[in-house]
């Protein structure tokens, strides 16, 4: 079977399981949904054709499965986002097309070589410079939880930080084939870039309050240093140099010093100040409260879930409204949502399927040729990972939790326009490593 | 760069390791933990559609907690109603999905829920599930008496006191009260309507359970373990003989009887037995006593009837609270410092709850031996087989037999023509022992009395405390002779 059909079966594999997902929604709350959502399985079965039919005349020669995981991923996560609130499933639906859309254009506007993007680095680099500024400008920028990363225009609000994450990864690919001959010999002068973006990440962790997205940042940078030198020296002296910013920032920026407090010590036995409510309670239900909870939510799934659409996410109204029972359930938490509903079957799945995405990424990195496509492939590809390990890992109290998005599952429409374009990169790399040479 | 990249991808794919073993610590290893969480609203909601088990009323009529069937959105819930909300809020406690739980709903949840590990429930709730039939808990049938323990809610009515109620030959407890209570019906409906409601005392702390948490000083009553001590030592008889001067000398200092509220007759009596002694409730005699005894042995003897340790119930254990010589808010276990003339007629910093004194007159009753005390008597499953049913089990002993029978002659003393003639029964015997606790504010005592009946064969011990409520003879004895007639007229 040829490249482009065997993406095309694993797509109507996902149309199925997409429907089968939505089927076991409406079966287990039909009394809140209607029949029209089963549609959402046909529609985006034919949105992924569509997107098909441009890979199949963009980029044939790409790799086949990385196009299903990702709709596969978009439907799990629309279906989950439809099952807590069927209205935003339709917004996430329109963002999805929007990205597809975008997915698409990205492919035809770079399909002959998408290596010219090289040339244009240094635009990339300060692009995604001021994207990262923008949440902090005064009159556009909002604080969310604490943490300053959104941009609101005109009523509508996204991350810039999801697409300056592609244009950082695009500079540091041109940047580093470039000087990595020079950087590799590691003289101390050359140090310098490495000082520069070290104090970037800094500044970005002082200014968004997120220990997260500099973490993401930083580790992709500190990847593609090594993917570029092979150094491993560097790796350890850009580790140390993180730490001992972390361990400043701890020291001096109160909410990040929350957020490890968070971390090692959801419960208290005893009470504790609580900040928002300006007196004494137990930490679980205040600070760690959307932690805890979301904890709760993850054990609740044990081996086998409570099944889609019987989970348990607000409260049974006896008298009055029902109330949410985890905060930010859809965006940063739509994990614990999965992994109520599915169970470790589910949820384990979900990774895999992840870490396939992964696997296929750093495929391409190794198969590609030049300098500049495996510094991009494997530095896209790594973001990727660590992104989902940043935000899940957080989650699952494995790191101090951050709010970022799950790639492709999470409701957000910056974040899903951003790993499409993702996407179609390693698609673009992918399809010029296998072409056969002219 | 081959080479870096395969490494690379070792470490992001390691990273999707990482997260596949967390969700795995957390689904399969901590998801038990995280269950019984008091704060995991996910568990309690999601047990909404568990059909819990009723609660009964000794008598085995008088419904505590119920259920509403509802349908919402598609599923069948249960919602939890307590049609007789206020007679016993204190044992039965609630069942919320905003306010967690307490009480037996809390300390029970599991054999309410059929969750329990008893066989023949996880046979039939697993049965249930895979039918898909609604399952159903277990039910609890307590030894709440409704008709005493009504009468004990309305003469506590509009004070800040608490009386309790055992069978002394088992422990069973007949009357748990509390007042001011709450309706628990109002827990998630209107809780502010329950902080809202005042009462004789500031704070009125509805929710608190006086009975088995509110710590007071036991004043008089207490000369009962005194007693104990000085009897069952050996040290003394019933007729052992004391000059009363009217004053004990505590360090170099004089404190006078007339300092005693509790006392009735004369200041200073003279030469008297100790029956007189714990008749009229005389200071300077008991002062003497607990001097001549030491701090030790009067502790020896608080810890055989209960003291030190948190009183055995089904409730939860957080909703009890040990009673002995306190130290701030911690229970001070040394002796060293105590003053056994001052402990001796039961003040120095003594706190006990009604709970641990119904004990203690409940061992004297069953000829020293202290019974567990239980609330809940058996447990049926929905099919109406006994899963368990609770049978009577000894604490331990207290005192020899024959102290008991000796401070039972005294204790009916003070009833038959001393402080507590305020408790006599016309036809039966009452053996009793009046307090009148000072409360640290001058002329407002804590009224207290303990007491059983029939003084020759006991059939009811009761303690009662009324806060603020001047003379024990006078407030709390008519309370308790009500609730112990309440309970003997049952038959």
């Amino acid at each position: 079977m040829s490249l482009r059909n065997r993406e095309l079966a694993n797509l109507v594999a996902v149309g199925v399981l997409t429907g089968l997902g939505f089927a076991s929604v409406y079966i287990a709350r039909q009394h809140v949904v209607s029949t029209g959502s089963l549609s959402y399985a046909v529609f985006f079965l034919c949105l992924y054709v569509a997107a098909h039919v441009v890979t199949r005349l963009t980029v044939p020669n790409a790799d086949p499965y990385l196009l299903p995981i990702a709709g596969l991923l978009s439907a799990v996560g629309v279906t989950e986002i439809y099952r807590i609130n069927p209205d935003d499933a339709f917004r996430q639906g329109l963002w999805i097309v929007i990205a597809v859309a975008l997915f698409a254009a990205t492919l035809v506007a770079l399909r002959r070589d998408y290596r010219r993007l090289e040339s244009y680095k240094y635009i990339a680099g300060l692009t995604a410079i001021f994207l990262l500024v923008l949440p902090a400008l005064p009159g556009i920028g909002t604080t969310v939880n604490g943490a300053r990363l959104w941009v609101e225009v005109g009523g509508y609000q996204f991350q810039p930080g999801e697409l300056a994450k592609i244009m950082l990864i695009v500079f540091l690919a041109g940047y580093l084939r470039e000087k990595r001959e020079v950087l590799a010999q590691g003289r101390l002068k050359d140090f310098g870039p490495l000082l520069v973006i070290w104090g970037g990440a800094m500044l970005v962790l002082v200014e968004t309050n997120d220990l997260g997205s500099a973490l993401l940042y930083f580790g992709i940078f500190l990847g593609m240093l090594y993917v570029a030198t092979g150094r491993g020296l560097f790796v350890g002296l850009g580790g140390a140099l993180f730490l001992a910013g972390s361990a400043a920032a701890y020291k001096l920026i109160p909410h990040v010093r929350e957020r490890v407090t968070i971390w090692l010590h959801p419960w208290t036995d005893h009470k504790v100040y609580c900040p928002q409510v300006d007196r004494l309670t137990l930490r679980q239900d205040c600070q760690s409260y959307q932690l805890v909870k979301s904890l709760y939510s993850i054990g609740n799934g044990h081996f086998g879930g409570t099944g889609l659409g019987r989970g348990t996410f607000v409260t049974v109204p006896d008298h009055g409204k029902p109330h949410e029972l985890i905060p930010y359930l859809k965006t940063d938490f739509i994990y614990s949502a999965i992994a109520q509903e599915l169970g470790l079957i589910g949820a384990a799945a979900l990774l895999l399927v992840y870490m396939l995405f992964v696997a296929r990424g750093f495929r391409i990195a190794l198969l590609a040729q030049d300098g500049f496509s495996k510094l991009a492939a494997a530095g896209l590809t790594f973001g990727f990972a660590l992104q989902t390990f940043i935000i899940v890992g957080g989650i699952l109290r494995i790191i101090p939790l951050t709010g970022i998005t799950l790639p492709f599952v999470s409701y957000g429409g910056s974040s899903v326009v951003a790993n499409f374009v993702l996407l179609a990169g390693l698609l673009l790399i992918s399809n010029r490593a296998a072409r056969p040479p002219s | 760069m081959n080479a870096q990249i395969s490494r690379l991808a070792l470490v992001g794919l390691a990273l999707m390791v990482a997260l596949i073993l967390g969700t795995t610590y957390w689904q399969a290893w901590a998801s038990a933990g995280l269950a019984d969480r008091q704060d995991n609203a996910i568990q309690r909601v999601a047990q909404f559609t568990v059909k819990r088990g009723l609660i009964y009323a000794g008598d085995g009529r008088t419904l505590l907690a119920t259920n509403v069937r509802k349908q919402v959105g598609g599923q069948t819930l249960y919602f939890r109603r307590y049609p007789n909300g206020r007679l016993a809020p204190e044992v039965v406690g609630y069942s919320t999905q905003s306010r967690s739980q307490a009480g037996l709903e809390r300390s029970y949840n599991d054999c309410l829920t059929g969750s329990n590990s008893n066989l023949s429930t996880v046979f039939h709730t697993a049965i249930d599930r895979l039918k898909g039939v609604t399952v159903t808990g277990n039910d609890l049938y307590t030894t709440i008496d409704p008709r005493a323990q009504r009468l004990a809610n309305r003469l506590l009515a509009g004070k800040c006191a608490a009386a309790v109620a055992l069978e002394p030959s088992t422990g069973k407890v007949y009357v748990l009260a509390s007042s001011p209570s709450y309706d628990p019906n109002l827990v998630e409906k209107n809780f502010a309507q329950i902080t809202r409601s005042g009462g004789a005392c500031k704070p009125a702390s509805p929710l608190f359970d006086r009975a088995t948490q509110g710590l007071y000083a036991p004043g008089s009553t207490f000369k009962v373990v005194t007693a104990s001590a000085a009897l069952d030592t050996g040290r003394f008889t019933p007729d052992s003989t004391f000059f009363d001067p009217g004053y004990c000398v505590e360090y170099g200092q004089k404190v006078f009887n007339a300092g005693n509220p509790d006392q009735t007759g004369p200041e200073s009596f003279g030469t008297v037995s100790l029956t007189t002694a714990l008749q009229h409730s005389i200071n300077a005699v008991f002062c003497k006593i607990g001097q001549a005894l030491g701090a030790g042995p009067i502790v020896d003897y608080m810890k055989r009837y209960g003291f030190y340790s948190v009183p055995p119930l089904e409730t939860p254990i957080d909703e009890r609270a040990a009673s002995g010589r306190y130290k701030g808010h911690r229970l001070d276990r040394s002796t060293s410092d105590a003053d056994p003339g001052r402990l001796a007629f039961g003040q120095e910093r003594l706190l006990v709850t009604p709970f641990q004194m119904a004990m203690v007159a409940a061992a004297i009753a069953n000829h020293g031996v202290v019974m567990r005390p239980h609330v809940v008597d058996k447990i049926l499953s929905p099919n109406r087989g006994i899963l368990t049913r609770r049978h009577p089990e000894k604490l331990g002993r207290a005192i020899k037999p024959e102290t008991a029978s000796e401070l039972t002659t005294m204790m009916e003393a003070v009833v038959t023509g001393g402080t507590g003639t305020a408790a006599q029964i016309p036809g039966i015997q009452v053996a009793g022992k009046t307090g009148t606790a000072e409360t640290g504010i001058p002329h407002q005592y804590n009224a207290w009395f303990i007491a059983f009946a029939p003084a020759d064969h006991p059939r009811v011990a009761v303690a009662v405390v009324v806060e603020n409520g001047g003379f024990g003879g006078r407030t709390a004895a008519p309370i308790a002779k009500a609730i112990m007639q309440a309970i003997l007229r049952r038959g």
